[in-house]
């Protein structure tokens, strides 16, 4: 049996070694795109703020991991599917076949649509090799403009803020990080940012970069509605999409990502996806969702590579989770944050001290929450939620405060032991 | 043979003595804020919960952490923090969802219970044995999931 994986992230290198421990005499083979061992994009902004080397972003840290489980690894370009011959094409290499095969692409930046965001200079911050070249061009002093304020863009503020260049963020949303943030805690972050020394436009597009050849900056930036600005680097961090463009002739069922059933396997029996690149069951709504997650890859990763092997496991979905670091401001979302009809929510928030909780409740259970400058037992809001423990009396006391989230868990689970 | 803490509420009176003694243990100093155990009070009930990791099966935890800086203690069977690769960012604060991993912003690391290599000073801190290290099963998610289930059938609202 030869199994194929596709991608050197957590989805792909957790598949590869539950095949492996699963099927000691199957052949598995890795394939990723990138010049490098397999490393975790969530450790590269930690390398931008030196508090790493490159090692540190390893996803394995024994060099011949990989080697020692016999997996085969290949580094090349995937250029196409045939899903009826079970082949894979190759860039600068023979066509390879295989018996099961799993699509673990991961995403790739979103490139909006700016004129001039294809130039030296530019560059977005996705791959390790994009961190190398922010490195080297964001020194001391140059101005720096980062294009959107998501994920991306707020967790890498630090290292630029650290590295004391003159930071401006431009974000087409009315808010900071809104797909993960509401109105309150995105406005908050982005006063925080503010207060750091960075300046921040909110509702405002990039319409156009041009070398700027007469003044004395790299670039000259024509936003809306604002005046222009000027740059000597530009990050772009508008967002990621799941890295299927090389499966557009496969005929496998693509909506945002990889279509995948309760077993994680595609529209094609015998092709498989997970992490990033794959749209399963958001068990929250019952829709199709993305989840590009650290831990919804590892575990689609595992869940994927064991019914690979035959051994059936249903995945009971995944739900949205993120956990962000703004300057320092901590921030955290789960699950349907922005409420369903018919629902309950309780909110608290102190201004001045940049800490807000907000719940969203159906009956009496927990369905998402958001936090902000909390650190504490957080996780316990995924245990809520994910356990559908119905709260009872506990959902009134979080109603009056929801901060108290232990005493609300410990109060349904532990207390009538 | 391996054991885990056994937390019994009921015998806990909230002398705090076991957040004294863990933080004293891992940081140095007598900082409950630091402390890897924290007892929960419920005054209306008069009762007090003890809460740590029960270094679950799943290790939620270890599995998140995208610079395997989480490993099994194969001795003991904690799960446990190198503070040399762990980067700080949090993707094991949210996975946990016991919330028992928590971010220490001094640090920059995040922080959990080692079962203190197999010694544990909250269970020898504890005056009243509410906490014992002792071989114990149903310490771990299966419990969590059994009052899930309990609370499913029997509304919480009565307890």
């Amino acid at each position: 049996m030869r199994y194929v994986v596709i991608g050197a992230g957590p989805a792909g290198v957790t598949a590869a070694e539950t095949l492996r421990a699963q099927d000691p005499q199957g052949e598995v083979i890795l394939i990723g795109g990138e010049p490098e061992p397999a490393y975790s994009r969530m450790a590269i902004p930690y390398f931008l703020s030196n508090k790493i080397e490159e090692q540190g972003t390893y996803l394995r840290h024994d060099t011949e991991h990989l080697d020692k489980l016999g997996i085969k690894q290949m580094r090349h370009r995937v250029t196409g599917l045939d899903a009826t011959a079970k082949k894979l094409s190759l860039e600068g290499a023979d066509p390879i076949s295989f018996d099961r095969l799993l699509l673990a692409t991961g995403s790739n930046p979103l490139k909006p649509p700016i004129e001039g965001l294809d130039q030296p200079g530019v560059h977005h911050c996705w791959t390790l090799e994009d961190a190398r070249n922010i490195v080297k061009y964001a020194e001391p002093g140059s101005r720096v403009v980062l294009l959107g304020a998501g994920f991306i863009g707020c967790i890498i503020m630090e290292a630029l803020v650290e590295r004391g260049v003159k930071l401006t963020v431009v974000e087409m949303g009315d808010r900071m990080v809104p797909r993960m943030m509401d109105q309150a805690s995105g406005n908050l972050i982005k006063q925080w940012c503010i207060d750091k020394g960075v300046t921040v436009h909110t509702s405002t597009r990039i319409l156009g970069i041009e070398a700027n050849k007469s003044g004395n900056a790299r670039f000259l930036l024509k936003c809306d509605p604002i005046d222009s600005i000027e740059a000597d680097l530009v990050v772009a961090a508008a967002g990621v999409k799941p890295a299927t463009g090389f499966l557009e002739q496969s005929g496998l069922k693509i909506a945002q990502g990889v279509v995948v059933n309760e077993y994680l396997e595609s529209s094609v029996s015998g092709i498989y996806a997970a992490g990033d690149v794959c749209e399963g069951i958001d068990w929250g709504t019952g829709e199709l969702a993305v989840h590009a997650i650290q831990p919804v890859a590892a575990e689609t990763g595992r869940i994927a590579a064991l019914n690979m092997v035959g051994k059936v496991t249903p995945y009971p979905g995944s739900m949205a989770m993120n956990v962000l670091d703004t300057l320092g401001l901590i921030s955290v979302s789960y699950g349907q944050w922005m409420g369903v009809d018919g629902g309950d929510e309780a909110h608290l928030i102190n201004e001045s001290a940049y800490r807000y909780i907000k719940l969203q409740f159906e009956e009496d259970r927990l369905i998402g929450a958001i936090t902000l400058g909390m650190t504490e037992h957080v996780g316990v809001l995924r245990g809520l939620i994910q356990s559908g423990i119905r709260l009872g009396k506990w959902k009134d006391m979080l109603m009056q405060d929801p901060t108290c989230i232990m005493e609300a868990y410990l109060g349904a689970t532990h207390l009538n032991s | 043979m391996q054991r885990s803490l056994y937390i019994s509420p009921d015998k806990c009176t909230g002398c705090l003595q076991c957040e004294m003694a863990c933080s004293y243990e891992n940081e140095g100093n007598f900082n409950p804020a630091k402390s890897r155990i924290k007892v929960f009070s419920f005054h209306s009930e008069g009762r007090f919960v003890p809460y740590t990791c029960t270094q679950c099966d799943e290790a939620w935890c270890k599995s998140a952490c995208p610079t395997e800086a989480i490993t099994l203690d194969a001795t003991t069977g904690a799960k446990i923090v190198n503070d040399g690769l762990c980067v700080g960012c949090k993707v094991c604060t949210i996975a946990c969802p016991f919330g028992t991993i928590n971010y220490n912003a001094t640090s920059g690391k995040v922080m959990k219970c080692d079962l203190c290599g197999g010694d544990p000073a909250c269970a020898k801190a504890c005056p009243t044995q509410a906490i014992t290290y002792i071989d114990a099963e149903g310490t771990g998610y299966d419990k969590m999931r059994a009052w899930a289930q309990r609370t499913d059938t029997q509304s919480a609202a009565q307890a």
